[in-house]
Parts: C-alpha cells; structure tokens; sequence
C-alpha cells in the first residue's frame, strides 16, 4: 500500500487520482503508524515550505526519516521533495528533512515567478524513476524556490538559471515538478516509482 | 525551455458543453469529459471548465461533472464560474480541480483571493479579468457577472492588486475581441503582462495560427486560451502546435 502523506497542506486529490489510474492500493493519511507500515510513501506538496513544520507536529517527520533509512521508497512532490533538504529561503524558520544538504532558493529576479508550465528536463540516463522518459519530454511545474544541484539530482531544468528538478538516491526520490499533472510522461514516471 | 501554454476551455452548461461541438469519433460530443480527454489527447496544455449555468440545478450538476472530468485527466485542470465563496473553492477542489477561477466574487471582496491562497496556496488561485477598452486612451475596465455590469477599476491596475492578494495566474479575457476570431488583444495582453510577474494567459478573439505567434511575441503572454476553435475535430490543436513550433515558439510538442 502506498501511503499518500497528508499534512494539511492543499489538495491532495490529484496525486491520489493518478495512483487509482494506475490501479495502485493507496491512501490518504496523516497517521504515523500507517505511514511506517507503507510499501512505498508519496509526501506531495502545493503551498508554502512552513506548512511541513506540520509534519513533526503530527509524528509525521519521524516516522518518514525512519522508513527512508529503512529503505522504504519514498517520492517528494513539489514542496514535498523541497523538504528533503536542509530548508528553503520561504521559510527560514522551518527545518527540512536534511538528508540532502543545502537549501532552496528564490528564482533570479529577471524571471516571471512562480515558474509556471512546461519545461523539458536533462536527465541523467541512469535513473531509475526516469526510465524510458527522454530529455526532450516535457513535466508541468508550479513553483516560487528551487532545489540546488546535488550527487544526488538526477534531472535538472533551466529556468532563469538551472536548478535541481529531480533528486535519486538509493530509495530516496524527488521531484519538483507535478507527474500527476504532466500528462503520459508524469503516469510513467509514478509508475517506475510503483514498480520499485 | 519554459513552453508556452495552449488551453482549451470548455463552456458548460448543466453538465453539457455548449459552444459548437462537432467532434467526430465521440458518441456523445457535448460530454465535457469526453471533450477533455481529447482535448488533452490532441495536445492541450491545460483545460479550463467555465460552469456558465444560472440555474441552482446546474450548479449542483457542476460539481459531478467536475469530478468525471478530472478522473481520466492528467494535465491541469482549471474551474471557474460562480464560485462565491471559499467553501465553493474547495467543494471544486474536493471533486479534483487543481485550480479554481475566480472573477466577480474576488471584485466584490478581494480578500477572497487571499482567503483561498492561504488554503490551497497561490497556484491554485487564477484570477479572470474581463476588459474592455475605455473610451479614453489606452486603458480597459474590468467587468463583471459575465461581461454586464462594469466595475470601475482600471483592469491593469486590478490585475497588479490581484498579483499582491496572493493570486498565482491572471486569466485575462478582451471583452472587445471576445467570439470576433479577429486576434487577441495584444495591446491589452501586454499591458497586463508587463505589470504584473505571474503568468498571463491571454483570451478572446482567437482565429488562426498567426494570432497565437502575435499574443506571445508582440502581447507577452505566458499561456493563450481558446474554445470555439478547438471544437472543430481532432487535430486542429495538433496542427495549431505544429505551426507555433515552424514559428519558434516554444512549445510542447511531441507531446
């Protein structure tokens, strides 16, 4: 079963839509126990960074740090992949996951932001999630800050300047842009993180 | 590269679209879920769902067809039309929009707009501006209720007030040019464009290939927005891709 995370933030239906498509057991929930028995743990993301301090108020943090070090597969959306790092510039105050190091920024004043729309990516081909989705595809992206370019960014995308738009490591995924949201290549991309 | 968007709207009424369908290979044309699928097979970036109903019933239908629409739709999916309040917001987004649009509701009490921010965050809010040239000058009034009662405000300055409020898109209609197919109103477009740093997207007066090279280069819009022309067959929007790529625009093709 996969657990979609629920932290109070947004809209959680569209990720959950995309899992029923795909005929994969899933559910919504913001409960710790649940979320460690998991198969495979979802952690989407619209909104603000301060809206994930929810996450260790609800015994959420945790219990996702230690799946990930138990090697559950786990998959960030948008904010959701933000958190792994250290924090971001929205919200200084609120700690990331920290498993990556650094920390999200604004884009460069000389863009319109959010960048909003589509963006094709490069794509290292040795990813996993990114099997058979090819650079000049192109994934629907909604967002103020962006991940900085790590060992562990496997897809990255120019906007103003480039940035991190996707990170692998072991069972550990991120994306910054909305798979649910980009169309055929979005369903591949969760279905390689399914099939994990 | 960031792509330039091609939205379809679809125009409903009590759960049917209304403007001139005439798709082939659909048993039911008029079914806003079958339309958006197709749509969005052919190449949509995006689709817009207007409720243009009057009536209480229709309202009620609105939600159900929402929910049949976003089912099988996996690009972003828009709604608009009578929502009110922030409780009409998230029942539309309860049935599976990503965005909502709102217009006269956010004229009337523009803390809507923040309101529905805070919840779902700015990039579920669109804020639709419907201008029309002054008699005067360079300078268009927003509307509202559908294009009848005029509000007063300067629709650029409106725009940059909704930008401040929290609103994650403008969805910008030329009342002038509105159903004319004689090209969108770059003039307008990037007067707005150029005030504001969130995406514009451009509607109203869509005809050919040319009026969507004309909006994106000489309007500076971010997205354009289409409904009658799309309605025609299968691959108008395909072939519509196609041109703007011969333009260099850049655009999501193959998509």
């Amino acid at each position: 079963m996969i657990a979609i995370v629920d932290y109070g933030a947004g809209n959680l239906c569209s990720v959950r839509k995309a899992f029923d498509w795909l005929g994969k057991e899933n559910a919504i929930t913001s409960d710790p126990e649940q979320v460690s028995r998991a198969s495979k743990i979802v952690l989407p993301g619209v909104g603000h960074f301060a809206s994930t301090a929810s996450l260790g108020r609800l015994g959420l943090r945790r219990a996702i740090g230690d799946a990930i070090e138990r090697g559950t597969p786990f998959l960030g959306i948008c904010v959701g992949m933000q958190w792994l790092f250290q924090g971001s510039d929205e919200a200084p105050a609120t700690e990331g996951l920290g498993v990556l190091p650094g920390q999200c920024e604004r884009f460069p004043g000389h863009v319109k932001s959010p960048h909003v729309g589509w963006n094709s990516l490069q794509i290292d081909s040795a990813s996993r999630l990114f099997r058979g989705i090819e650079s000049s595809n192109f994934v629907y992206f909604t967002h103020s800050f962006r991940c900085p370019i790590g060992d562990a960014s496997i897809a990255c995308c120019s906007y103003g300047a480039t940035f991190s738009a996707a990170v692998e490591r072991d069972h550990l995924f991120g994306v910054q842009f909305h798979p649910e949201k980009s169309g055929e290549t979005g369903l591949r991309l969760l279905t390689n993180f399914c099939a994990l | 590269m960031l792509t330039k968007r091609i939205i379809a709207c679809l125009d409903v009424d009590a759960g049917r679209v209304v403007k001139g369908v005439q798709f082939e290979n659909l048993r039911d044309a008029g079914d806003p879920a079958q339309l958006a699928r197709a749509h969005s097979e052919s190449g949509a970036d995006e689709i817009v769902l207007l409720d243009i109903s009057a009536t209480h019933e229709g309202r009620a239908t609105l939600l159900d067809t929402v929910r049949r629409t976003a089912k099988q739709l996996f690009i972003p999916f828009t709604v608009g039309g009578g929502i009110r309040t922030l409780s009409d917001a998230a029942d539309v987004f309860d049935a599976g929009a990503d965005k909502i649009s709102i217009n006269s509701a956010a004229l009337a009490d523009p803390s809507l707009i923040t309101c529905i921010a805070e919840r779902f965050g700015s990039q579920a809010v669109v804020v639709a501006v419907d201008a029309k040239r002054s008699e005067i000058g360079q300078r268009w009034e927003a509307f509202t209720r559908g294009g009848r009662t005029p509000s007063g405000r300067d629709a650029v300055e409106w725009a940059r007030e909704a930008e401040s409020r929290g609103a994650g898109e403008i969805l910008l209609t030329s009342m002038d040019r509105d159903g004319t197919g004689s090209g969108f109103d770059c003039e307008l477009t990037s007067a707005v464009a150029d005030a504001v740093r969130i995406p514009v997207i451009a509607s109203g007066g869509a005809g050919g290939a040319a009026d969507f090279v004309q909006v994106f280069r000489a309007g500076h819009a971010d997205a354009a927005l289409a409904a009658s022309i799309f309605h025609y067959g299968y691959n108008q929007l395909a072939d519509l891709k196609q041109e703007l790529v011969r333009h260099s625009i850049p655009m999501r093709w193959p998509c």
